[in-house]
């Protein structure tokens, strides 16, 4: 039972929201309402004229074969991500979970990366894997793999999903381990004594229990490769070599900053809006339903 | 269907000895309760045997054979938890049928030997539900179906009943037994409670800090206690305990409470004169009457057909009387000691000292 205070009055409790509302609304509501207005607008470069157009934006950026393509690479990026991050931060917590010596230095360690900000990361895998000063970039060169990300399309796309899988693995690690520590130690051994050894234990026992807390990571990993892994590809490789690795949200990003198309760009932020609050509805729709045993 | 040998089970965790060296031999279809009070050793002792703890030293041996470096999945036993342990994400059904599922057993074997022991349980109609959606007392009897269907060398209980409501826990307590003797598996059961532990054991073994304190029958355990610690254990209320010497030949003890003496009915001690001992006297057996032991009481409590006295002797030393009727005050009275039904023990070891011994 949570304790409820009553207000005498309106004023105190929207003074005490002020903060909170005011933050959103400068950093989210406006920007996001000046988004969708400006994506039914078509100006020119120098912004002198200002024109009406509708729907027309929209029409032009889904039937535009390169804002397709870029599409299907977010779908393969961000899929690729959200599999690596999740499946080497579930692998961690297994181990992070049985009774080693040290667990909570190995835990810390593991939680590390999430702190680091993207660009870093980025910085971080740039000095391993660049071709003339990365230590595996030279290395890699050395044993005869020709190694240079920023030629090779694919050898990007490898290295901004690893780089943003990385970054992830410790906000799924700690969710796994919290997932796998209210897992009653009994319902375990139960199973131990039904004759179950550990690969079947964890297939048959952790797997479906965790699988709440897996599709929760799932949601949010799909919108943190989705949104934020802006910097991680920025810093690496600014979306090329070509197009290799602009997905849509790095695409925005060009067509409205660079090339100053803001009705075009706009359009594309809000169709990804639209597909962010998608995502969240399923996701309130799930956990609400399922998350009890 | 198996025979249960412990040898010389001792257990520690880092510096903690939680398992002094217990030896038990378990007979064929025989049901053990394992009694103590919580820290004596007693889960431990049943999680070695199933292969959820390693022994520091000593051995287990299931139909004769070493469990030595086997897992709980190879020892061909059952446990019953005290928490259910069922599988929240299966049905009743699901949850029965897993351990037989993994041995391999075909389909219409899994769901015969299910139905059957769900018939048994009376959860027939159970089967589809998940654990959720079952009461407390549905619950333990899943997790009873779930350890029956494997039929298995060994049944291990941790406590099973001590999360239900006292009304299910006697209900239960009669159903496994009759479970128990009808399906003939030797089974270890663990419990803290004294009663549970005398109605459902052919024998009893009396955990006291990490030792058998005692193995045998509930009626030789309540008759001749090994030991004070055994004899304050077993019955409710408990045993009263009064420090007294022995007499100069043997015959008799002088209790040091007012100095009344007391000849012993099955004949002497040994020892010399001055022998401290402690003289056990259960609360049911003292009896309204003159020249016994001088009571202050001070609180009774009517339970209808008897009641519960508490006073003290001269000296401060508490005494527990429980006497047919209901009419008795609080002040001085005095209560018979009839001889025959005295326990002696070593005043210092605190073992049961025989006539003779």
């Amino acid at each position: 039972m949570q304790k409820k205070v009553i207000f005498k009055g309106a004023v105190l409790p929207y003074l005490l929201l002020a903060p909170q509302l005011l933050i959103t609304g400068i950093f989210f509501f406006w920007p996001a309402g000046q988004a969708i207005y400006q994506s039914f607008l078509r100006e020119d470069a120098f912004g002198l004229s200002v024109e009406f157009v509708g729907f027309e934006n929209f029409l032009d950026v889904v039937r535009d074969q390169t804002w397709l393509d870029s599409a299907g690479r977010t779908l393969l990026f961000s899929g690729s991500v959200a599999v690596l991050a999740l499946g080497s931060a579930l692998f961690l917590a297994v181990q992070a979970d049985k009774h080693i010596r040290g667990a909570d230095v190995y835990k810390t360690l593991l939680i590390w990366p999430y702190a680091v900000a993207p660009a870093i990361a980025a910085v971080l895998w740039l000095f391993m894997f660049h071709p003339n000063i990365g230590l595996f970039g030279r290395m890699l060169n050395g044993l005869g793999i020709p190694w240079d990300y920023r030629l090779n399309g694919n050898q990007a796309m490898l290295m901004v999903i690893m780089a943003s899988a990385w970054k992830q693995v410790s906000y799924n690690f700690i969710f796994f381990l919290a997932g796998l520590q209210s897992i009653p130690r009994a319902v375990l051994e139960a199973a131990a004594i039904d004759g179950a050894k550990p690969a079947r234990r964890f297939w048959t026992i952790i797997f479906p229990l965790l699988s709440p807390t897996a599709f929760f990571l799932l949601v949010v990993n799909l919108v943190y490769a989705f949104f934020d892994t802006f910097g991680v590809i920025h810093s690496l490789t600014h979306g090329g070599p070509g197009k290799a690795t602009e997905t849509l949200i790095y695409r925005v990003y060009t067509d409205g900053v660079i090339n100053l198309n803001l009705g075009s760009s706009s359009a594309q932020s809000v169709i990804l809006m639209l597909l962010v609050v998608a995502l969240t509805v399923i996701q309130f729709r799930y956990v609400e339903r399922k998350v009890h045993y | 269907m198996a025979t249960l040998t412990l040898r010389d089970i001792k257990k520690s965790f880092g510096a903690t000895h939680v398992l002094h060296g217990v030896d038990l031999d378990v007979t064929d279809g025989e049901m053990i309760v394992i009694v103590g009070a919580s820290g004596c050793g007693k889960s431990t002792l049943l999680r070695i045997v199933a292969g959820l703890e390693t022994e520091t030293s000593g051995e287990v041996l299931i139909a004769g054979q070493s469990m030595k470096g086997l897992e709980p999945a190879d020892r061909d036993v059952a446990m019953v938890f005290q928490n259910y342990a069922l599988y929240p994400h299966m049905s009743v059904f699901q949850n029965m049928a897993y351990g037989l599922k993994i041995r391999g057993l075909p389909k219409d074997q899994i769901q015969h030997r299910v139905d059957e022991a769900a018939g048994l349980l009376g959860i027939g109609h159970l089967l589809q539900r998940k654990p959720r959606e079952l009461s407390g007392g549905q619950r333990q009897r899943v997790a009873m179906g779930r350890a029956i269907v494997r039929e298995p060398k060994l049944f291990l209980f941790d406590e099973p009943l001590s999360n239900l409501d006292a009304k299910l826990r006697v209900e239960l307590r009669a159903e496994i037994r009759r479970l128990q003797r009808r399906l003939g598996v030797t089974s270890l059961f663990v419990t803290h409670d004294q009663v549970e532990a005398m109605t459902l054991g052919d024998r009893l073994v009396v955990m006291n800090a990490g030792r058998a304190a005692q193995i045998a029958t509930p009626m030789e355990i309540w008759e001749r206690p090994a030991d004070t610690y055994v004899a304050g254990f077993i019955g409710s209320p408990s045993m009263n305990l009064l420090h007294a010497t022995l007499e100069a030949g043997g015959a008799a003890a002088i209790l040091d409470a007012g100095g009344l003496r007391l000849p012993f009915a099955d004949g002497p001690r040994a020892g010399a004169a001055g022998r401290k001992l402690i003289i056990g006297i259960r609360p049911e057996h003292l009896r309204p009457g003159q020249g016994g032991l001088d009571v202050m009481v001070e609180l009774v409590e009517p339970l209808g057909g008897e009641s519960v006295l508490h006073g003290k002797l001269a000296d401060g030393t508490p005494l527990t009387a429980r006497l047919p009727g209901a009419r008795y005050e609080d002040g001085a009275t005095q209560l018979a000691l009839p001889t025959e039904s005295l326990h002696v023990f070593d005043g210092e070891t605190g073992k049961r000292i025989e006539a003779g011994g």
